[in-house]
């Protein structure tokens, strides 16, 4: 079955390390779907949230490939059900005085943000899952999408327990 | 004579001149002054290497030659240049590290892929930025794909100028990164002692492989301190080794339970230095071995239970025994398309044991039923102690439940041993060429193959009783890989007589280095396989592309072009030829008895001998041919096979 896997990967944060990560994933022939990387609690220690696309059985491949990685520490997949799973959207949507309320009324009603506002557009920032940007996308795209820039999803297992907590 | 050269301060112990050497004198050819004048200190056996050294002031370069000898590397192949020229200063003084001076960067890296397979030890190679680096790509994917431990060490252009395309630069790291096991860019002299014991530390642990570390011209030259040992830090690297208990009981669950038990051994038997345990097993189970391309060697020829190689130019028997298994013990080994043909088809009865020290292998072709990470060594042992102690009635029951299996195992290789027909034009056979080398150097020699028609005779007719006799690029295919590992086997083995088994194709790839052999005093053996073609692209083009001979015809035969005997004494070898089967015996005898200088035969053979039995290519291992045109028919009795396969 091809689904989604998000995986959380602790790696050394080390010159080149992102470049191992993709680049292992394009030469074995793996899409990525999104990745986002930051820093951790710990110094040294970046995380990289990766979504792909593959069937089960590949997956265990890649974990497996990038676990061979010198400066891979931990791989986890994350599962929707137990982990919170958001992006971070922005998009400047053509709107003058005219339609400008409900412009307005809808980003309220998503509880998403207004960060820029000019006389012909106003910007709205949204953290979410994707079902839920993707709807506010729809809602808003009627008057006009000027641009729209999106993170990649970033994601933490529900619970008291940390990934990082394990590989020392 | 050795121009004596002032010692450099700080240095003690006997002087350049006149010391005792391990290498032997440079014989023919050239030997000048001019190239006396470029010899490094002698490398002395029974200098010590330091175990402990406090921090003391280095230059990068000298760190790096430091680390070298400390971490017990004691020859390095390489070519020096201008980004990497910091590092051959102090390299010149050293007493413990050798330097053997390539003619091309390809065989610096084959040479140390060589050194390595034949002695178990880390190959060095080096070489500097830009050209020199990227020359070293293909010997590095080579040991990739054939898991060979290898640290390979780069001059990089100094810090400032990375990124700016400046002279002789290239992003090797990023270049090597898909071909190395790891790599490394040294940005702060201090770090070079780390770097280099865990380079050599990753190269030769795990699953051995490749290593790169680069370093910039200006870290090579900075100022620094050197101390070891040295603290590795590599918390994302923890090779399992030892297998889990219960799978091992599981495992041996499986053989008591077995009537068509094969063991499916692989190079990882002889990386771990497993051969004695595997005996052990072979034994207890009673089960027939089957040894890959990369296993010859791993378990003697001359053993009953051995049916020879599997796989696409495999012997019947090896490869009709795992089709026809209910269980394949796989150990350190991979399923490779070339043994297992196509993957749908292969062993269909059979449950699967895969034991390997790279988690990843472990079910990436075949599903297994046992999966076990650990080392070679340590699973075998584990397994043949949990045999030991089973309840399956013991070794002597397991032999007896084997007996129907065997009765079918000696059919097939009763019916089809592996053999050749003298050519029908009366040209040279190269597999008897081939058999006789084997015969009268004999099972203590090392053996070196290129890539084609001759490193299949090679593996087959060739009986190979030792591990570590066999060099080959297996995973890679990398033609002109023989003379060059020819060269590091014998660098690492100067005792061992070491024999190159190389076709013409191959040959013309990597000869430049029997200069270096000539000159270095590096007496190798190359048998040149001349069948005037790219023979093994040219049995294809005879069996799948109606004998249409696109480029494939060297001019070895019809304009003796180049004239290999001529060849060889111009690089400073002993050049031979034999033409004729009479001939065969006294021209290899005479090439046995030198020993002071490389020697170069050209058999001239027949251009239509060809590999069998076959597998063709993205067919079903069950499609094997003995012979063109000739089929067995597994399930035909009268063609050696059987109705009734034992159940």
């Amino acid at each position: 079955m091809t689904t989604t896997h998000t995986l959380s990967v602790l790696v050394e944060d080390k010159p080149g390390v992102l470049a191992r990560i993709s680049g292992l994933f394009s030469r074995r022939g793996y899409n990525i779907q999104s990745l986002a990387v930051g820093p951790t609690e710990e110094e040294g220690i970046s995380r990289m949230t990766i979504c792909v696309t593959v069937d089960d059985f590949p997956l265990e491949q890649v974990t497996k490939q990038l676990n061979k990685l010198v400066h891979v520490i931990k791989i986890v997949e994350l599962e929707p059900a137990t982990s919170v799973q958001r992006e971070l959207v922005m998009m400047k949507i053509r709107a003058d005085a005219s339609v400008r309320s409900q412009v307005l009324e809808v980003t309220q009603m998503f509880r998403a943000k207004v960060v820029d506002v000019s006389p012909e557009a106003v910007t709205v920032e949204a953290t979410g899952t994707e079902d839920k940007l993707n709807a506010l996308r729809r809602m808003l795209e009627p008057y006009g999408l000027r641009e729209i820039v999106q993170s990649g999803m970033v994601a933490l297992a529900r619970g008291p327990r940390s990934i990082a907590a394990h590989h020392r | 004579m050795t121009t004596a050269r002032p010692a450099p301060p700080g240095t003690t112990g006997p002087a350049a001149n006149g010391a005792e050497t391990r290498r032997p004198a440079p014989r023919t050819g050239a030997p000048s002054e001019q190239q006396d004048t470029n010899l490094q200190a002698p490398v002395q056996q029974d200098a010590t290497r330091p175990t402990h050294v406090d921090p003391s002031p280095a230059t990068g370069a000298q760190s790096l030659v430091r680390s070298l000898e400390a971490v017990g590397c004691d020859v390095v192949f390489g070519i020096p240049g201008g980004a990497i020229l910091p590092a051959y200063d102090p390299l010149f003084d050293s007493r413990l590290v050798r330097h053997v001076l390539v003619r091309h960067e390809q065989g610096a890296g084959h040479a140390a892929t060589g050194y390595a397979q034949a002695t178990g030890r880390v190959g060095v190679c080096i070489a500097t930025s830009g050209p020199g680096a990227t020359n070293l790509v293909t010997p590095l994917a080579d040991a990739m794909l054939d898991s060979v431990p290898v640290v390979a060490i780069t001059g990089q252009v100094g810090r400032k100028l990375i990124g700016t395309d400046a002279f002789q630069e290239a992003d090797i790291c990023g270049i090597t990164m898909p071909i190395t096991k790891h790599n490394m860019l040294v940005t702060d002299p201090a770090d070079i002692p780390r770097a280099i014991a865990e380079a050599f530390h990753i190269a030769a642990s795990g699953r051995p492989g490749p290593v790169l570390v680069d370093l910039p011209k200006d870290v090579l030259q900075a100022q620094t301190t050197f101390s070891w040992p040295v603290e590795t830090r590599l918390p994302g690297y923890r090779p399992t080794t030892r297998p889990h208990s219960k799978q091992i009981r599981e495992a041996a669950r499986l053989i008591g339970e077995a009537r068509r038990p094969v063991l499916y051994v692989g190079g990882g038997v002889i990386k771990a230095e497993a051969s004695t345990e595997l005996a052990d097993l072979a034994d207890e189970t009673g089960a027939p071995v089957v040894t890959t391309l990369m296993a010859r060697g791993a378990f003697p020829d001359g053993h009953r239970q051995n049916l020879g190689m599997p796989g696409m130019h495999g012997t019947v028997a090896a490869v009709a025994a795992m089709q026809k298994a209910d269980l394949l013990i796989a150990l350190g080994t991979r399923f490779d398309d070339r043994v297992t043909g196509d993957l749908s088809t292969f062993a269909p009865e059979a449950k699967v044991v895969h034991a390997d020290v790279d988690p990843a292998e472990i079910g990436k072709n075949r599903v297994a039923d046992v999966p076990i990470v650990g080392d070679a060594r340590e699973v075998i042992t584990e397994l043949t102690a949990a045999l030991r102690t089973a309840d399956d009635g013991g070794r002597e029951a397991r032999a007896e439940r084997l007996l129907p299996w065997w009765d079918q195992l000696e059919r097939w290789r009763q019916t089809f041993p592996l053999g050749y027909d003298d050519p029908a034009d009366g040209t040279l056979s190269p597999e008897y060429v081939i058999e006789r080398i084997g015969a009268i150097a004999g099972p203590d020699a090392i053996y070196s193959a290129g890539v084609g028609q001759h490193q299949m005779w090679a593996a087959q007719f060739i009986r190979y009783e030792k591990p570590r006799t066999w060099l080959n690029s297996g995973g890679a295919g990398t033609m002109g890989y023989g003379v060059p590992a020819a060269m590091g086997a014998k660098v690492g083995c100067p005792d061992t007589t070491v024999w190159c088994i190389d076709g013409d194709g191959c040959f013309q790839m990597t000869n430049q280095e029997l200069a270096t052999c000539a000159i270095e005093g590096i007496p190798i053996k190359v048998a040149v396989i001349n069948n005037g073609n790219l023979g093994m692209v040219r049995q294809w083009q005879t069996l799948f592309y109606d004998e249409r001979y696109s480029n494939t015809e060297l001019g070895t035969h019809k304009h003796r072009v180049p004239d290999f005997v001529l060849l060889a004494q111009a690089l400073g070898c002993e050049g031979l030829r034999c033409e004729s089967k009479d001939d065969v015996d006294r021209v290899i005898a005479q090439a046995m008895a030198i020993d002071d200088r490389p020697v170069v035969i050209d058999f001239t053979v027949g251009a239509d001998a060809q590999v069998w039995p076959m597998v063709a290519a993205g067919t079903g291992n069950d499609q094997i041919m003995a012979a063109r045109d000739i089929r067995p028919l597994f399930d035909d009795p009268e063609a050696g096979g059987s109705d009734e396969v034992p159940a």
